[in-house]
């Protein structure tokens, strides 16, 4: 036994290559920049231009190849176009008129979601409002409301906006309800221990717990406005000589000015692209992804 | 006599789900006294949890009477900080300060600068002021059990509760927590309500032990603890001594079939 017990006694130390508390410290690198390259090609967006410009190339030589313009413009031939109405005012006009209509009716579909929401986690009447709400609207596509919109608001802004809150609003109502759902039991008992009130515990603890799904609610939203708004353009979408984009695609393909329509397409597709990649994309790194809330 | 700071006086508790009713603890009794560490022990199913939440307030007895200062609880409030098990009771977009300064400014009262001042204090306390300005998801397990200590601390509550607080950590980061736990409580002479179904770890926390035996939870003793697991008499280990009180019918039984 006098054997075990001198052995224990024997502590034999790793060798560590003279690096002492110093050294160590100096080693305990937590974060190092990468090589610029590969910065680059770490950023989706420099490999997603790369992509964009691929597809423009392809566009172009098929369209020389088609070579009918009717049917498809060449790129360039787009790209003329879409300078020329953008430099005639035409296509600014057309967009300024289309994009306040759209915040307009987001916003007033976000504000109605969020009433629809509060009421639903302050009874459960009210949530069981919502659930029925959301179960029997939100397959509606809310295009097909239109010719109602119009029977009941008229040839106006007041019918394009209605089927703009209902395609934003069910969408958002839904995620947010789910979202607070999903608020952790222990983060609820959390807030509940500060003594706040409903209001503050709703915006100070589940608004933020659920931000990773209200922020996909509020994307789907505001895809589905998108999609509704340039739709019921086609359909009507000019008061007194000024029309939105919808309008415009609509009657330039009337025009036989095809380059134009797709400059008009075009401009749908970047304004829409801007707003996923860059607004929703800087919202996103700024707070679930800097909370690491992000799935 | 000392007027107890929570005293429980037969408190029946029950959780209610669509279909059932279930007993969680069955007219248990005791009084925590200013400055103890008091330990709710016992195996899972008897109760301790959920006699934690009812200090908490965040259910009340349907039979009994729960006092904090001789005044029934009947919600929660910031008078009495929570510890939680898990990791996720730090606020995620909130980082180390901020979550420490909220629970001051919400539930203290507190102004911006005061919180985070005294945040800041506590941040320190436990060692944690290189990562004062992280998110909680950048930090380790034990790490944001500091926090969260920190967080309850800093709100200078009458009393700490803490459910298992160390329970998801790796033994190592436990065996430090728990005497960073025991030197933080030296220092600031904190009230703790503490819940563990650990024996080694009651015996090392506790100044008191109160044991609970499962299914409904009910009282089984109440154990002083000089803080080590000392020998009485009769030579047997206060540890073998509370193991047999925890598990004396499932012993029985056992001898019994034998």
């Amino acid at each position: 036994m006098p054997d075990d017990a001198a052995r224990a006694d024997k502590v034999y130390e790793v060798d560590t290559g003279g690096i002492d508390a110093v050294d160590a410290a100096r080693i305990d690198v937590v974060e190092r920049p990468r090589s610029l390259w590969r910065k680059i090609c770490s950023k989706g967006s420099i490999r997603k231009t790369f992509l964009l410009a691929v597809l423009a190339l392809v566009w172009e030589i098929y369209g020389r190849q088609i070579d009918n313009e009717l049917v498809l413009p060449t790129f360039l031939d787009t790209m003329a176009a879409l300078g020329g109405a953008l430099a005639s005012g035409e296509l600014p006009a057309a967009a300024g008129y289309t994009i306040p209509i759209l915040l307009f009716g987001y916003f007033a579909g976000l504000a109605i979601a969020a009433l629809l929401t509060a009421l639903a986690t302050a009874t459960r009447l009210g949530a069981d409002l919502l659930e029925t709400l959301t179960a029997m609207f939100n397959p509606l596509p809310s295009i097909a409301l239109l010719p109602l919109a119009l029977l009941w608001f008229g040839l106006g802004q007041g019918a394009i906006v209605f089927v703009l809150i209902h395609a934003v609003l069910w969408a958002v109502a839904l995620n947010t309800f789910a979202g607070f759902k999903s608020v952790s039991p222990t983060l609820r008992m959390v807030g509940q221990n500060y003594g706040l009130s409903h209001p503050a515990y709703i915006l100070r603890i589940l608004i933020p717990g659920a931000f990773p799904s209200i922020l996909t609610g509020l994307k789907i939203g505001w895809a589905f406005a998108w999609r509704t708004l340039i739709a019921a353009e086609l359909v009507f979408g000019a008061q007194g000589g000024t029309g939105g984009l919808g309008w415009f695609i609509y009657e330039r393909k009337n025009q036989l000015l095809i380059a134009d329509v797709f400059a008009g397409l075009l401009t749908v597709i970047v304004f829409g692209l801007v707003v996923e990649n860059v607004i929703f994309k800087t919202v996103e790194r700024r707070t679930v992804e800097r909370w690491g809330m992000s799935s | 006599m000392e007027r107890p700071l929570v005293s429980a006086e037969g408190v029946t508790l029950q959780y209610r789900s669509e279909t059932t009713i279930t007993t969680a603890t069955y007219r248990v009794s005791f009084d925590v006294m200013h400055g103890d560490r008091f330990v709710l022990l016992g195996p899972s199913g008897c109760g301790k949890s959920t006699l934690l939440k009812a200090i908490g307030g965040f259910l009340e007895p349907v039979e009994g009477k729960l006092l904090l200062n001789g005044a029934p609880i009947t919600r929660p409030g910031p008078d009495r900080a929570f510890v939680f098990q898990e990791f996720d009771q730090l606020l995620p977009w909130k980082t180390v300060l901020e979550n420490i300064a909220f629970a001051l400014t919400a539930g203290r009262g507190l102004d911006r600068a005061a919180a985070a001042e005294r945040a800041r204090h506590f941040i320190e306390k436990v060692g944690l002021t290189k990562f004062t300005d992280n998110y909680p998801h950048m930090l380790s397990g034990g790490m944001k059990q500091r926090v969260a200590i920190a967080r309850a601390m800093a709100a200078e509550p009458e009393v700490l509760l803490m459910d298992e607080p160390f329970a998801a950590l790796d033994a190592l980061t436990r065996d430090r927590m728990q005497a960073e736990l025991l030197r933080l409580c030296e220092e600031t002479k904190f009230t703790v309500v503490f819940v563990t179904h650990s024996i080694p770890e009651a015996i090392r926390i506790g100044t008191r032990i109160l044991l609970l035996t499962p299914h409904p939870g009910q009282a089984r003793a109440e154990i002083h603890c000089p803080g080590r697991d000392v020998a009485d008499a009769s030579g047997r280990l206060l540890s073998e001594r509370i193991h047999e009180l925890l598990f004396e019918r499932e012993l029985a039984a056992d001898a019994a079939h034998a």
